[in-house]
Parts: structure tokens; C-alpha cells; sequence
């Protein structure tokens, strides 16, 4: 591997760091309510359907993740796990908060995910990086609240191998350094395949069954011939593990190239005006995305089905594309396609209802809207809507979000078919009248 | 971006300048999922606010800490990255309740004090390892009555 061998010698010196927060959304939950410091707490999904986020508490008697709240109920009230809504609002801010603290430790923070950052460490002297993890951690914790670990390596997935081992070996302190040669020989031999990033069931199977147990074993395998069973991003791990950096930190998110708003509904609905109200609102949030970034569509897909759950009750599934006359990010015009895709698809029901779950607008091939072509026939006025949702935008982002929308949309309190999220704590840090209190 | 705050600054006058607490970050790897949640930060001056990540915004419910000038519903802003010494007042956890005191260091021995005459020194005698949440840096008090109160 005469090949693998030079870049590993390219590589030599490059440092990645892999930050994230400890049961990030219970952690923030922690950071205001002193009374949870030592109690199991979970956080549930969408709809308080699943537990999503568990402390150390909580994954000790037993709590896995994504189990459905209903099958939990009874444990989490006879062992006194405190349960909340996701409290998106709260967590967004609070991992700004976290990025912006690393970015006074390296200049170039790739946000992987809302608790994920990879950070350059390449310019730290090797024997300094431990050390400057450490402090980092230290500040994070003292600033925000917020517990973390941090997994240094010559590449993205080591970096992601190294936190693993930061989480799961206390004695670690929170830190592991995989560029250390010591460190990185000792690890890998001992670390199981499957904790490396990537590698999915399937790809684990057909390991397991070439006598690759280790994390090691997979990084002796020969890429080549590994790329037809394990494809190009088997043998891009393999790389990778070797030190040969293959995933370039990412510190522009590429331009969006399609987006989706859907969401499943608090109960199940069956009447036409509800599921009207329901697209058009998600018609507007799509707008808001849109304009935000600058883009816009010439189509929307409108989609909504009953659930897979109730299998003993009529079923339906419905997905149509609506063509608008030009690119726009309009939210009026987005209401008017989305709602033409439930007037075109819509039945009446009969006996037994179509009982809805779920609804949604998706749109692919977005562009932006300063280099699209205009239509010849039937082209948006531009000109008089842009002001316009400058203006909506502007109030929503003053009053706060739902501040104002169209009428179709309906008021946001007043839609019921709205996500539930009925164990939500305060928004501690965006809203004056849900700040914490403290007692004097 | 430091560079794009310093222009700012330079640009407009001092006082107009308005740095949101914290920005609004995309995720390069998953779509995050507070994305339909975001809301605009509580904005502050940055004069007022030196570190904002570390900076957060507490509603005051009492009246032990008059003597501090801080008084019921008043709002303090804590930052987290203060060290705390001997007369700050500081939000800590008392008994699992977030309370506004003075912290009072004698010695060796770490302290919780009252700010009002009416009431005993002490709120707490011997401070326990990490129940400081914060430093107050400012409080604000509204000068009007409540209904005019925006």
C-alpha cells in the first residue's frame, strides 16, 4: 500500500477535535433546574412520542433510546425519572452558545449537529492538545453549563472514534487523543468495529464474517478489494483510520438543495379545513426557510397519509406535485400550490374516515432567486410580494415566530393539529417572560 | 467574523450597536432540529455584555437583596464566566432553589448573605463545592408603573 502510506505521511500533523455535549438536551434541562443534578431525566421526541435524550441515570435502569413513552410511563414514575418535552428552542440557543465558545479556541468549527462541532486543532504543538481540550472543556462547562467530551485525531472518523473512547473510559477525564502514536496504537485494538463511524448493520455483518473484529483489524484490511463489498465509503473508513484525511471539515454548510416541513399531527384529523390549515401553515414555514437562505422553488410536493399504526382502519396515502409558473419563495404562493394539492387529491370520506397522521410539503432543485429565470407567462409579481414578506419576516422576527401569518394558516395557538409538547420547560433564554427566576 | 463585528463598530456609532446574545448556527452535518424553533436571542448592548454565551438573563422574585438595590421582579444578568470573590452577588443553588445572594468569603469559610436589614445575616453558613451558578453583573428595574411597562 505504497499509495496509503504517502498520505499517511501528508497527513502527518493534521489535528481534528470532535466536541460534543453529554446527553446534550438533558444537560441543558440541568443547567436551570438544580433539582435535576442527580436525578435520571429523559427528553422526549415530537409529539412526547420517544425518549431521545437519557443522563447516565436514566440509560442505568434501562431506559433505551427511542423507546416509545408509553412503554416507559410506568418505570419513569415508580423510579422518579423526571420527563420533559423537547425544548428546541432552549437547546438551539444553547448550542449556539457552545460554538461560539469554541471558536475562541480554533478559528475553523465545522456544527456537524445540534451537539456535534469538529474543531481544527492542526496549528496546536501535538504534546499541547490534551491540555488545550481540557481547558476547553473546563470553559464550556464554567460558561454554558454544559457537560462535554472531547475525541482528538489526525481525522474525522478517529476524531469520532476518539470521543467515543473520551465518553465511555472515565478515567480519561472527558479527553482522548488518537494523534498520540502511544494512544492511538493502544486503542485501536481494543476498540469493537461497530463503534466506528459508518459502519451500519449491514456493513458489520459482512465484517464480522471476514474475521474483522477490532477497529484495528478493519484498518489492516486492504481498501481495494473491500470497496466491493463494503463500497467506496467502506474503503474511505479505512483510509481514514489509517490517518489519511478523506472528509474535509465542512465550515460553510453547503447550499441547501431541497427542503421539507412536515410533521406528524397531535391526534389524528379527518376534516378537510384542518388539513387545509395544516399545509398551508407548513407552506409558510417552508417560505420562511426559503427566504432566509435566499432560494426558491417552482414546485411544491403536498403529502399526507393515515398511520402506519392503524392498520385496522381505512388507509391512504397521498403525494402530489404542484407546478408553480416561475421560481418563488413567495409564502403566498406556496399556500396557493399547496392547497391546490388537497383540492386535487382530496376524497370525501365515507363510512369509516381516513383518519390523517401526518402531512407535509417537500421541494427539491431550490435555486437562488437572484439568478432564476423569470416567466414569460404568468410570472409572480416579484415586485409587490418581496416587500411584503420582508415586512412578515421583520414582525415575526420582533414579536416572535407566528407573530403574524396569512389567515389560511390560522393563528398559531389556535391550531390544534400543532406538534404537543406538553412537558416543555420555560424558553430560559429567549423569551423576558419565561426567564428563570431567582429567589431573593 | 470578529473582524465584521470590529467594522461595525467602527462604522455606526458605540452606542447604536446591538449584538444579539447568541447567533443562529446551520449544521453542515444534520439538518438540526431545533431549526423550526430558533428565536431571535434577548438582545443587550455589547457594552453591557463583554462575554454573551456566558451571558444570561434571571427574574428576581423577593425582596432580600434590597439592600443591594435589587428589588422584586427585577431582572439580573448573570455571567457565568465572572469568578466569584468576596461581596459578589451571585445566583446559587440553595437547596435545590435558585436564589440571589451576597457571597461573603471570611477566611477560608465561603458564605450566602442577606441584603436587608429585616432579616438575619445568613442565608447560608458554610457554602458547599459548585452551587454558584453566576455572578450578577447589572440588574435592570423598571422606573414606571407596571402597566406602562413595555
Amino acid at each position: 500500500m505504497p499509495e496509503a502510506r504517502q498520505r499517511d505521511r501528508i497527513d502527518r500533523g493534521r489535528a481534528v477535535a470532535l466536541i460534543d455535549g453529554n446527553s446534550f438536551y438533558c444537560s441543558c434541562e440541568r443547567v436551570f433546574d438544580p433539582r435535576l443534578a442527580t436525578v435520571p431525566v429523559i427528553v422526549l421526541s415530537n409529539n412526547d412520542g420517544c425518549a431521545i435524550a437519557r443522563t447516565s441515570e436514566a440509560k442505568a435502569l434501562g431506559i433505551r433510546m427511542g423507546d416509545p413513552y408509553f412503554k416507559i410511563r410506568d418505570l419513569c414514575r415508580a423510579r422518579g425519572v423526571r420527563v420533559f418535552s423537547s425544548n428546541y428552542t432552549l437547546y438551539g440557543d444553547m448550542s449556539g452558545r457552545t460554538n461560539t465558545v469554541y471558536r475562541q479556541f480554533s478559528p475553523q468549527v465545522e456544527i456537524y449537529s445540534i451537539d456535534e462541532s469538529f474543531l481544527n486543532l492542526s496549528d496546536v504543538a501535538p504534546g499541547l492538545r490534551v491540555e488545550l481540550a481540557r481547558d476547553l472543556r473546563a470553559t464550556v462547562r464554567a460558561w454554558t453549563g454544559i457537560p462535554t467530551c472531547v475525541g482528538i485525531g489526525p481525522t474525522k472518523t478517529l476524531a469520532k472514534l476518539a470521543n467515543h473512547i473520551a465518553k465511555t473510559v472515565p478515567v480519561l477525564g472527558g479527553v482522548c487523543d488518537l494523534t498520540d502514536p502511544a494512544a492511538y496504537t493502544h486503542w485501536l485494538c481494543r476498540i469493537d468495529v461497530a463503534e466506528v463511524w459508518g459502519i451500519g448493520r449491514a456493513s458489520l455483518a459482512k465484517l464480522q464474517a471476514m474475521g474483522v473484529e477490532s477497529v484495528a483489524d478493519l484498518r489492516d484490511l486492504d481498501p481495494r478489494p473491500v470497496r466491493k463489498s463494503l463500497t467506496v465509503v467502506g474503503e474511505r473508513i479505512i483510509y481514514e483510520l489509517r490517518g489519511a484525511a478523506c472528509l474535509p471539515l465542512e465550515l460553510v454548510p453547503a447550499r441547501r438543495k431541497g427542503c421539507a416541513v412536515t410533521r406528524s399531527f397531535s391526534s389524528r384529523i379527518t376534516e378537510r379545513a384542518v388539513l387545509e390549515e395544516a399545509v398551508a401553515a407548513h407552506a409558510t414555514r417552508l417560505g420562511e426557510k426559503l427566504r432566509r437562505e435566499g432560494l426558491g422553488t417552482d414546485h411544491v410536493t403536498v403529502f399526507y397519509h393515515t398511520s402506519e399504526h392503524d392498520r385496522d382502519e381505512p388507509m391512504r396515502s397521498v403525494s402530489t406535485t404542484v407546478q408553480l409558473p416561475e421560481h418563488s419563495s413567495d409564502t403566498l404562493a406556496l399556500i396557493k400550490a399547496a392547497r391546490h394539492g388537497v383540492a386535487r387529491t382530496w376524497r370525501e370520506p365515507g363510512e369509516r374516515p381516513w383518519r390523517y397522521s401526518k402531512a407535509g410539503i417537500v421541494t427539491n432543485d431550490l435555486v437562488p432567486l437572484s439568478h432564476s429565470p423569470r416567466a414569460l407567462i404568468g410570472a409572480l409579481d416579484r415586485e409587490r410580494s418581496g416587500p411584503l414578506m420582508a415586512a412578515i419576516d421583520a414582525c415575526n422576527a420582533r414579536w416572535g415566530r407566528g407573530a403574524v401569518v396569512p389567515a389560511r394558516a390560522g393563528l398559531v395557538n389556535r391550531r390544534d393539529w400543532n406538534t404537543k409538547f406538553e412537558m416543555r420547560t420555560p424558553r430560559y433564554t429567549t423569551r423576558v417572560g419565561e426567564l428563570p427566576v431567582a429567589h431573593a | 467574523m470578529h473582524l465584521n463585528r470590529i467594522d461595525g463598530l467602527l462604522v455606526g456609532s458605540p452606542d447604536a450597536v446591538r449584538v444579539p446574545l447568541i447567533g443562529q448556527a446551520l449544521c453542515a452535518g444534520f439538518p438540526s432540529p431545533a431549526d423550526d424553533f430558533l428565536e431571535g436571542a434577548l438582545e443587550l448592548p455589547r457594552w453591557l455584555v463583554p462575554n454573551p454565551p456566558a451571558t444570561f438573563l434571571w427574574r428576581i422574585s423577593g425582596s432580600s437583596m434590597e439592600g443591594a438595590g435589587i428589588y422584586d421582579r427585577d431582572l439580573a444578568c448573570v455571567d457565568r464566566s465572572l469568578k466569584a470573590g468576596h461581596g459578589s452577588i451571585v445566583v446559587a443553588a440553595i437547596d435545590g432553589q435558585m436564589s440571589c445572594k451576597r457571597l461573603v468569603i471570611d477566611g477560608n469559610v465561603a458564605r450566602l448573605a442577606f441584603c436587608n436589614p429585616d432579616l438575619p445575616a445568613f442565608a447560608v453558613d458554610e457554602l458547599g463545592e459548585g452551587v454558584i451558578w453566576g455572578v450578577v453583573r447589572f440588574s435592570i428595574r423598571w422606573h414606571v408603573a407596571r402597566g406602562q411597562r413595555a
